[in-house]
């Protein structure tokens, strides 16, 4: 064991620290997470922490496992791998069963972190690259929508399906999103229930306002750049606001597009990952515009319902085209 | 225009050549080293795409109602000389132009991309211009998809890639995470474009 604090530092420039460490960090984001995780285990019930703790114990399991460097278990300290499980698991509807939330965690971290050498290397983000692997690989268990807990301690029958099986849903009625009714029946949820969380959806992607003030908390605390969820609500605002203008009827407003669905989740949390996001200030407007755009995209016009997870992990992709394209000219030159 | 719009967009994004039909990954995984050869690769794409899609019409229309069994070594065959005497023109015309595309115009005329395109197109029964736009779309989806890539993998060497993954078998997994995140466009248009 090395002391935490040696007497003598001998170091190379940059001498100017910022005082942010990894695991300083990452405990403020998941500070952030807390009231998320308690509204989602209101809304759905014991369901939601025991989904959510399967995809953390799936993320350090695989960490723990894959992770090259020795000892082993090191970086586990950082807390990132507890993040990424989180995250995963508050994308993940409440009658996920278990297996699969454990199997999403492994690919989060083995395809989305471990595989590019670990931390601050992975150009995705992992948890979203989680999610899309699950989607891909049971797309009847991720969009079947339990309808919310009657209790603090209600599981859904689903939940404990045997491995490789799908379990039989016992829960006598399933909840469409706000999303799903837009796109197949036209509805359009009040703003109320959306804001409050009082809707059927994924873990995290219910309550509005608290995600919101969690993102606030985590601005102000400089954790991550503020310009990419601000560029990805007001883009996404805007541009369905013109939509909504042109054919009311057909598109719905922007503040149900802001507060449905997992934008804000994905803005907030998600989006603002600050190794696959952009480097240079412009680069992050321009990648929150892009992420904005295509989730208009992809909900409007789109074979899905919802469209963040990929538009995140599309303009992920672009991040480094983006910041090749934005970076600022040398001073002289 | 609005069929026309529907089949660009199809062919670029939702039924991405190289992401969705994994067709042309040969150049896909080959030459997205760096990415200005990427976009060069692309370019010539799009451009043998075009010429194809012309031969392929052109071959539909006048040549193979009468011979319907030549239709696949017809389209290779025309499109490879094509591809070679446009090739021959360019280098005379526009050297600069040449040195751009030149070097890659004769890598990719035998690529099963480019076969795809004239029986996709055949079988779906694009006329001229559905057939022009369909091949620019495609192009362009393979230029999107090759410049992401080249971007990706320029990245991917100031990273510490486990020894066990370094080199093509990490390019076929950025690959595979490429085309799950292209399966968000699944569906896209497809109540407006019918």
């Amino acid at each position: 064991m090395s002391r935490q604090t040696p007497d003598l530092v001998l170091s190379t420039p940059p001498f100017l620290r910022q005082g942010q460490t990894t695991p300083w960090i990452m405990r403020q984001v998941l500070g952030a997470l807390v009231p998320v995780l308690v509204m989602a285990w209101v809304h759905f019930g014991l369901s939601a922490l025991l989904v959510t703790a399967a995809a953390t114990a799936g993320c350090l399991a695989t960490e723990w496992l894959f992770d090259p460097r020795r000892p082993r278990g090191r970086s586990l300290r950082d807390l990132s791998a507890v993040v990424t499980g989180c995250l995963l698991g508050l994308v993940l509807p409440p009658g996920f069963p278990l297996w699969m939330a454990f199997l999403g965690g492994g690919a989060a971290i083995g395809m989305g972190k471990v595989l590019w050498g670990g931390l601050g290397q992975n150009p995705f983000n992992p948890a979203l690259l989680g999610r899309a692997f699950l989607q891909a690989a049971f797309p009847a268990a991720i969009t079947t929508w339990s309808p919310q807990g009657t209790g603090l301690f209600s599981l859904h029958g689903t939940n404990l399906a045997l491995p490789f099986l799908q379990g039989t849903p016992v829960d006598a009625m399933s909840a469409a999103t706000p999303l799903a009714r837009m796109k197949f029946q036209s509805q359009v949820t009040d703003l109320f229930p959306l804001a409050v969380g009082d809707v059927g959806g994924s873990l995290g992607e219910t309550c509005g306002v608290v995600i919101l003030l969690a993102g606030l908390y985590l601005a102000a605390r400089r954790i991550f750049d503020w310009r990419i969820p601000v560029s990805i609500l007001a883009s996404t605002a805007v541009l369905s606001a013109v939509f909504h203008l042109i054919d009311g009827a057909r598109f719905p407003p922007p503040l149900f597009m802001v507060f449905s669905g997992g934008l804000l989740l994905g803005a907030v949390f998600m989006a603002t990952d600050p190794v696959s996001s952009p480097i240079t200030p412009r680069g992050s407007w321009i990648f929150g515009a892009g992420v904005g755009g295509l989730v208009v995209l992809i909900r409007l016009f789109g074979g899905m319902p919802e469209g963040v997870m990929y538009a995140i992990l599309l303009m992920n992709a672009a991040t480094p085209l983006i910041n090749r394209a934005t970076q600022p000219r040398i001073y002289g030159t | 225009m609005g069929d026309l719009i529907w089949i660009f967009v199809a062919a670029m994004l939702v039924n991405n050549f190289t992401l969705a039909y994994f067709l042309g990954l040969c150049p896909f995984l080959g030459v997205s080293g760096r990415l200005d050869t990427a976009l060069r690769l692309g370019l010539a794409n799009i451009f043998v795409m075009v010429i194809t899609s012309s031969c392929a019409w052109l071959l539909n229309t006048f040549v193979l109602p009468h011979a319907p069994y030549l239709r696949l070594i017809a389209f290779i065959i025309v499109v490879a000389s094509t591809v070679q005497f446009v090739e021959m023109v360019i280098r005379k015309m526009s050297p600069a132009l040449f040195r751009a595309l030149g070097i890659f115009l004769p890598l990719i005329t035998t690529n099963c991309a480019i076969l795809g395109l004239a029986l996709f197109q055949t079988n779906r029964g694009y006329d001229f211009l559905e057939g022009l736009v369909f091949a620019l779309g495609a192009g362009g989806g393979l230029t999107l998809a090759l410049v992401v890539m080249a971007g990706l993998r320029e990245e991917t060497r100031v990273l510490d890639i486990p020894k066990v993954v370094q080199g093509m078998a990490l390019y076929m997994i950025l690959a595979g995470i490429l085309s799950m995140a292209f399966m968000g466009f699944a569906g896209l248009f497809s109540s407006g474009g019918s």
